[in-house]
């Protein structure tokens, strides 16, 4: 080796060096702004659950500020409805758009239909929950929700007077919002796709139905729950649209027409004229569980992901 | 060389400039007041150049806390301080500046609703639960109502709307008392919560057969229906600027003026009527500010009162004016009035 090699390698060693530093540093800055949020959170919340005991109030259903009475299960119930009905909206049209655009459309039109989507992604949460409340809200209470209740009555999730405020139109509307997400992730793993497995199943006779079902699905099925689990963590942490369209009322109710409370619709609503270091640690307390359940649901959404991927492998 | 000296001469000319042109004073606290508030400052502003006023509206709660640790020269609230809150701060003096009521509104019944304090504590206590219910139409004077179910819609927001508006059903109803309470956020018997006084009004206008409250200032901008409710003296008086005004007439007012005029005497009186406050330190640290503080505040309570009126805010009535006055010149800086030295 010469000796002028020598310099630059070594050169090129220190700086290497610097660099994988400098991206560890920046990693570890993501776990270091999460590490001080849970800080904070879990001091102002001590006094709270000091008084109230941390079980009560993950368990409690009362929540009364008056009387410093304070438990998180009608928001925990709250987040998980609305957050389930938007991905059963979401999930089988944000696919369906994803495979029509990626395996049928013309170039043109798909040209045209992602730039609608990515627009639709771009939209402020409190235009659409104002939408929701001008536009969807009236619907759902005149035409939708009496439908359904004539019809599924019988089904304790469409049952009850139909207030056109509630779960359902929270749910649709965080549907709407997280759509995008969903889709245009999916889009970009469909486009990893390899051309050739395509074309191998369609030159082994498939039609595009089984190619798309046979093929298409099984290998990006890891990054269509990657898109879901976006899109999820997005309708978990709504605040605005939900809390102008849910009711805003700390109550378990199994309809779908019933109003109800989510997570972050209560710390926004009440954390700026919060009374007292008990009401404001319940609020912090509440912050706490909504990172515990999305950090749970993203956890099980890793093992279904792990799991589905062995049985692929052994089918 | 020469440019560098050129160059700091400019620096402390400019320096110079900025600390004699604006003297900043800052303020941080309700929501309500705001519009009003700002307009007051920039009118103000025009009389004295000099004198800049910077106000942010985080909340009374905000307010109440910034002015306890200093952190801003003045504070605001809609409610008064509690005892417990003012023994953290003391020498603060609570300055009325303007009144606001708050307004029941409705959709879905027709114009000319009248409600006693009963059926309305009832309506939210969700005991009535149908516009035709015969407690509601057997007021005297009361127009047809349909046979539709109440729905009842309320701040889903800690507000002082919502703690005036309870503060006014517990002294009514003692049922109410016990089993809701007073507060800025509370817990409702029922009904659905909108966020803010936007996210009421937005859902009284969108369903038919609610019932909400909402700022008087709110209520007429947006042109909502509104209730006239009965009065300690058996009247039914709808809320205007001056059934407001006339409600702090009707109650004994203390040299603090911590008091709650809900529910106040007088036949022309608005019963949900409360005042709103700057909060202030009675010795004031700085001196400039201090004067400049107190100078604003006399304005406010005199030439400032005609402002209040156009955008929906009810003057303070004379004899209230008088006392502020008195509570002006206790503001204090080195041991000297602020007024007094002007």
């Amino acid at each position: 080796m010469s000796p002028a090699a020598a310099t630059t390698s070594r050169h090129a060693h220190t700086g290497d060096r610097a660099f994988a530093v400098g991206l560890t540093l920046l990693g570890g800055s993501v776990l270091f702004v999460v590490g001080v949020i849970v800080l904070v959170c879990a001091r102002l919340s001590a006094p709270a659950f000091a008084k109230l005991g941390f079980f009560h109030f993950l368990a409690g259903t009362d929540w009364n500020p008056v009387e410093d009475s304070f438990g998180a299960l009608p928001f925990v119930y709250g987040t998980l409805v609305t957050s389930a009905v938007a991905i059963v909206l979401a999930m089988p049209v944000a696919i369906g758009l994803a495979l029509f655009l990626t395996e049928m459309s013309p170039a043109r039109v798909r040209h045209v239909v992602s730039f609608f989507v990515e627009i639709l992604a771009a939209i402020p949460s409190v235009v659409f929950g104002l939408w929701g409340l001008l536009v969807l809200v009236p619907i759902l209470r005149d035409v939708v929700e009496p439908a359904l209740g004539r019809w599924f009555g019988f089904v304790p999730l469409f049952s009850g007077a139909p207030l056109g405020i509630g779960f359902l139109p929270a749910g649709i509307v965080l549907a709407i919002m997280i759509l995008p997400t969903i889709a245009s992730v999916t889009i970009e793993v469909l486009r990893t796709m390899p051309a050739a497995l395509r074309e191998g199943a369609l030159a082994l006779g498939a039609t595009r139905w089984e190619a798309i079902r046979a093929v298409v699905l099984p290998y990006a099925r890891r990054g269509i729950l990657g898109a879901v689990i976006l899109g999820l963590g997005r309708a978990l942490g709504e605040t605005m649209a939900v809390t102008m369209l849910i009711g805003n009322q700390p109550e378990i109710h199994g309809s779908l027409f019933a109003a109800g409370y989510s997570l972050p619709a209560v710390i926004a609503n009440e954390f700026a004229e919060a009374s007292g270091a008990i009401h404001t640690g319940a609020l912090a307390g509440l912050a706490l569980v909504l990172f515990g359940v999305t950090l749970m649901l993203s956890a099980a959404a890793r093992l279904l992901v792990r799991l589905s991927a062995r049985r692929a492998v052994t089918t | 060389m020469k440019r560098l000296a050129w160059m700091a001469a400019t620096l402390m000319f400019c320096a110079g400039v900025a600390r004699a042109d604006a003297l900043l004073i800052n303020g941080a606290g309700a929501t309500f007041p705001f519009p009003l508030y700002s307009k007051w400052f920039s009118e103000y502003n025009k009389l004295h150049p000099n004198e800049r006023f910077n106000y942010q509206s985080i909340g009374s709660g905000g307010g109440v806390k910034q002015i306890t640790e200093k952190t801003v020269d003045f504070g605001a609230s809609d409610a008064p301080m509690t005892d417990a809150e003012l023994a953290r701060a003391p020498g603060v003096v609570h300055i009325p500046t303007v009144l606001g009521s708050v307004a029941v509104v409705y959709n879905g019944a027709p114009a000319g609703l009248k409600l006693t304090p009963e059926v309305l504590a009832d309506i939210f206590h969700g005991t009535i639960t149908h516009w035709n219910d015969p407690k509601l139409q057997a007021i005297p004077g009361q127009p047809k109502l349909p046979d539709i179910a109440i729905t009842v819609v309320h701040r889903s927001d800690g507000s002082g709307t919502t703690a005036v508006f309870t503060d006014y059903l517990a002294k009514v109803s003692p049922a109410w008392k016990t089993s809701v309470g007073v507060g800025k956020a509370v817990k409702w018997p029922g009904g659905l919560g909108g966020k803010g006084n936007e996210g009421v009004t937005g859902s009284v206008k969108s369903t038919p057969g609610s019932i909400g409250y909402v700022e008087l200032a709110y209520a007429r901008q947006n042109a909502l229906t509104m209730a006239a409710l009965e009065n300690a003296d058996g009247k039914f008086v709808l809320p205007s600027i001056e059934s407001t005004s006339a409600a702090a007439a009707g109650v004994p007012i203390p040299a603090d003026f911590r008091v709650s005029i809900t529910n106040a005497k007088g036949k022309d009186a608005y019963p949900i009527s409360a005042f709103t406050y700057i909060l202030v330190h009675k010795a004031q640290p700085d001196a400039a500010k201090g004067k400049a503080i107190g100078r604003f505040l006399w304005w406010a309570i005199h030439d400032g009162q005609k402002l209040a009126g156009p955008l929906d805010y009810a003057p303070l009535p004379k004899p209230v004016v008088t006392k502020v006055e008195a509570a002006l010149r206790t503001i204090t800086v080195g041991g000297k009035s602020v007024i007094a030295s002007n």
